[in-house]
């Protein structure tokens, strides 16, 4: 039997049904892992002691005793002494940390080429990026080197991975999971999410994962409740939203065909499919370039190298040119023309959404489209300028803005390279974007191709 | 907007980050192209509308004011790479180094 192309529910079940034991499965992941991890860089570190379900964790998730990086120079011999929150549930339920993945540099950049120890690459074809910034997770997914992985999604870093890459990929809503031990990037947009090979995988992982612990301030005490009979009920009647603005230029032919037929299936299944309009989309990638970097150069002061570290001197470029950015949106003078006015522009954002979802007349209950405008790129193509590295992000910034959850499911194929679907929900309206992405992935093919090694 | 050499000094000092002549050119040509582009918000009217800082809704979080486990202190000292009695080490704040 094939143990590493099994998904995490099909993993389960041959456990119950003692058809097979952690150490087989850990020794064909390991093995696995071994054969390809030198052509994909995906693994930063492994743990060969791994005993449990072996998941891969994003090394900007703190395990405790184990080097945890965040795909930087800086901590490159950062051992945790504690475990993120996220660890001590997945512990609980009989997962282990088979490996850490490689990311971009404190979780910034959209590709996997800013991390200080090589790029990751697209399992679907090796001359391409697998997208970023949890690249090592999507891959590790991709590639069939663990059951499933968890990533952080501060601005699409889980979803474009996970549609570039061809997997399942979730950004919770912000407040659902607790961040504790997640080395922070931007405080309030940050969330840890699942990368999986199937939709009730990711609703599996985000069930263990979800709820407050004490320690973040912003998580909500909710729990998520898996239910895969509510999962199966199908999307009859359901309204989704199609933004007009999510299908301008920049948008990729290939793409956008791909994404066009997804949206057929959904109505073919019995959504209603209806138009809307987001007005400020255009303004998303400027708000979140002065937001996101004005917290990150608060929350990156505290690598000093006294406490834990090297000195700041060890920050790769990337890390530096946003840490710049931020001080500077936040200095005397320039904080209301730059900070405060991006925070006013935000709050227009997150409107946008609640006139779709909740107006007078009846709102959408999921708005759907595509994670990345393009289909992967190649390596070096983007990487001399970071403005229209940014500029990839438009269509998965938003949903970070305001708080939704955003899940991404493989659609298609263009050019013989993944192209995701994006369904975002209203925030802690998860199960309403897992029915829509399991319907989606059930009465498609889309999710069984695996990338030839 | 276009950043000044001193501009990209004076914010390096504010970062804590030692920059050399080359990395303050390259940094002051991204960093004013991408100000530029911000410069699109600016075209939004925002007169009326209130600042988003936080979009989960929680306001003073509480706990009880009761002590929890925390690290040991060599727990806390042992990613240090100089760490001293007990003690981490800093650069001095008064004359003495």
């Amino acid at each position: 039997m094939d143990l590493t192309s099994q998904t995490l529910t099909q993993i389960l079940s041959l456990l119950n049904d003692k058809k097979v034991s952690r150490q087989e499965i850990n020794k064909a992941y390991l093995k696995r892992i071994k054969d390809l991890n030198s052509r994909l860089n995906a693994i930063l570190a492994v743990n060969d002691q791994s005993d449990g379900i072996p998941a891969a964790i994003k090394d900007l998730i703190s395990t405790k005793g184990f080097r945890t990086s965040a795909g930087s120079k800086i901590i490159e011999q950062y051992y945790p002494p504690y475990n993120a929150t996220v660890i001590e549930r997945l512990i609980r339920k009989g997962v282990s940390v088979i490996g850490k993945t490689n990311q971009d540099e404190f979780a910034m950049g959209s590709s996997g080429e800013n991390s200080a120890f090589g790029a990751t690459k697209n399992p679907w074809d090796l001359s391409k990026v697998p997208g970023g910034s949890s690249s090592g997770s999507a891959v590790a997914v991709a590639a069939d080197m663990a059951v499933f992985s968890l990533g952080t999604d501060t601005g699409g870093s889980i979803r474009q991975p996970a549609s570039l890459s061809g997997v399942v990929g979730l950004k919770p809503s912000y407040g659902r999971v607790s961040r504790y031990g997640a080395i922070a990037m931007a405080s309030s947009l940050d969330q840890i999410g699942p990368l999986t090979k199937s939709v009730e995988d990711a609703a599996l992982v985000l069930s263990w994962i979800a709820g407050s612990d004490g320690y973040d301030s912003n998580c909500k005490p909710q729990e998520f409740v898996y239910d895969p009979v509510g999962l199966n009920k199908g999307i009859n009647g359901l309204k989704i939203g199609v933004p007009k603005e999510y299908f301008g230029k920049g948008l990729d032919l290939g793409v956008e065909k791909v994404i066009k037929d997804a949206i057929k299936k959904l109505e073919e299944l019995g959504a209603e499919i209806i138009k809307i309009s987001l007005p400020h989309t255009e303004y998303a990638i400027a708000v979140y370039y002065i937001i996101m970097p004005s917290e990150v150069s608060s929350n990156l002061a505290r690598f000093d190298g006294i406490r834990f570290g090297k000195d700041r001197a060890h920050f790769g470029s990337e890390p530096k040119r946003r840490i710049m950015l931020g001080t500077f949106a936040l200095s005397s003078g320039y904080y209301d023309a730059y900070f405060t006015k991006a925070a006013k522009v935000r709050t227009l954002i997150k409107q946008d959404f609640e006139k779709a979802f909740n107006p007078p007349a009846g709102g959408v209950d999921v708005i759907v489209g595509p994670v990345s405008p393009t289909v992967a790129w190649n390596l070096g193509e983007k990487i001399n300028d970071p403005l229209k590295m940014y500029l990839s992000d438009i269509y998965t910034i938003p949903a970070n803005l305001a708080g939704l959850c955003g899940l991404s499911v493989p659609a298609g194929f263009s050019k013989g390279l993944p192209v995701g679907l994006q369904i975002l929900g209203k925030a802690f309206d998860e199960e309403t974007i897992f029915k829509v992405g399991y319907a989606f992935e059930q009465a498609t093919d889309f999710h069984t191709p695996k990338p030839k090694l | 907007m276009k950043l000044t050499k001193d501009q990209v000094k004076y914010v390096a000092r504010l970062a804590n980050l030692s920059l050399t002549d080359s990395e303050e050119e390259i940094y002051l040509q991204q960093i004013s192209s991408i100000l530029e582009y911000i410069e699109k918000l600016n075209l939004v009217d925002t007169q009326k509308v209130k600042p988003t800082y936080n979009v989960s809704g929680n306001l003073n979080v509480y706990r009880l004011d009761e002590r929890e486990p925390g690290l040991t202190q060599q727990q806390v000292l042992e990613n240090s790479s100089d760490a001293k009695k007990g003690f981490f080490v800093t650069k001095g704040v008064f004359k003495e180094e």
